[in-house]
């Protein structure tokens, strides 16, 4: 009886063991448990292909997109962002500051529930075009608002 | 460590007015200092959940400014409805916080 115990016991320990591997395992990639972060996207040195590793193909101008942002920025370190879309399912907004070292700023998914509006504040480190870009239905809408920028924000 | 986030969320109609201020150094990765240059150090990832269900899934950049601010809404929501944001940095460091939703004025 003792020794089946004794056994029982090594046979759990040994289980345990390759559990908390396992789950060490499994940890990791659950850092990222949201939609993986857009490496090349974010990491696009032009705007243009920032949009094209966003996944925007054909990109069209509308006017259901407002973008609030001051005309000129005193200061390149705050920039106050908010970008709203009138298009009916509105699936995410991206926010593209063009002149940026890493133009694409931030891109924000928004599920049922959340209304098509976000704002936020952004370094910009030049005078530029600040882009919204919105995807809807599977495509991809745009606007932009020029916003002159007096002292960087990005040094 | 990371230090709380100031979040409010007021009923306006039915809508959900949230408003976040993270605390956070959103390091560049070009500024320079004395000791040399400061690393990249920024918020990755944002993600915001009404009573469990995420609503806003954001992805940042090193331009979002210092001390991050962020601002939505969120339809159907009434008062005590529980809004969570959770940050993650690109060091790994995260924190997360709830709020429940107040009435408006």
């Amino acid at each position: 009886m003792k020794d089946l115990r004794r056994n029982f016991l090594k046979l759990a320990g040994g289980a345990g063991a390759v559990a908390v591997t396992a789950a060490a395992g499994l940890l990791k990639p659950g850092l990222a448990w949201a939609a993986p972060w857009n490496k090349t996207a974010f990491e696009s040195k032009a705007a243009a292909d920032a949009i094209k590793n966003l996944g925007a193909v054909e990109l069209v101008e509308s006017k259901d997109i407002t973008i609030t942002a001051p005309d000129i920025a005193e200061n390149g370190a705050i920039v106050p962002v908010a970008v709203t879309s009138k298009i009916p399912n509105t699936q995410s907004i991206s926010i593209i500051a063009e002149k940026n070292p890493f133009p694409l700023a931030a891109s924000f998914d928004i599920s049922a529930g959340g209304e098509a509006y976000v704002s936020t504040r952004v370094k910009m480190g030049q005078t530029s075009d600040v882009r919204a870009i919105v995807k809807a239905g599977g495509k991809f809408y745009t606007a932009v608002k020029e916003v002159k920028v007096t002292v960087g924000g990005c040094g | 460590m990371a230090e709380p986030m100031k979040i409010r969320a007021t009923l306006q109609g039915d809508t959900a007015d949230v408003r976040i201020l993270m605390r956070h150094p959103m390091e560049t990765g070009t500024r320079k200092t004395a000791s040399g240059v400061v690393p990249l150090h920024f918020i990755q990832s944002v993600i915001v959940t009404h009573n469990g269900k995420t609503v806003l899934d954001a992805q940042w950049s090193q331009a979002i400014s210092r001390d991050p601010f962020l601002g939505l809404r969120i339809k159907g929501a009434k008062v005590g409805d529980k809004i969570s944001v959770t940050w993650t940095d690109n060091k790994g460091d995260k924190r997360s916080d709830e709020v429940a939703v107040s009435a408006g004025s």
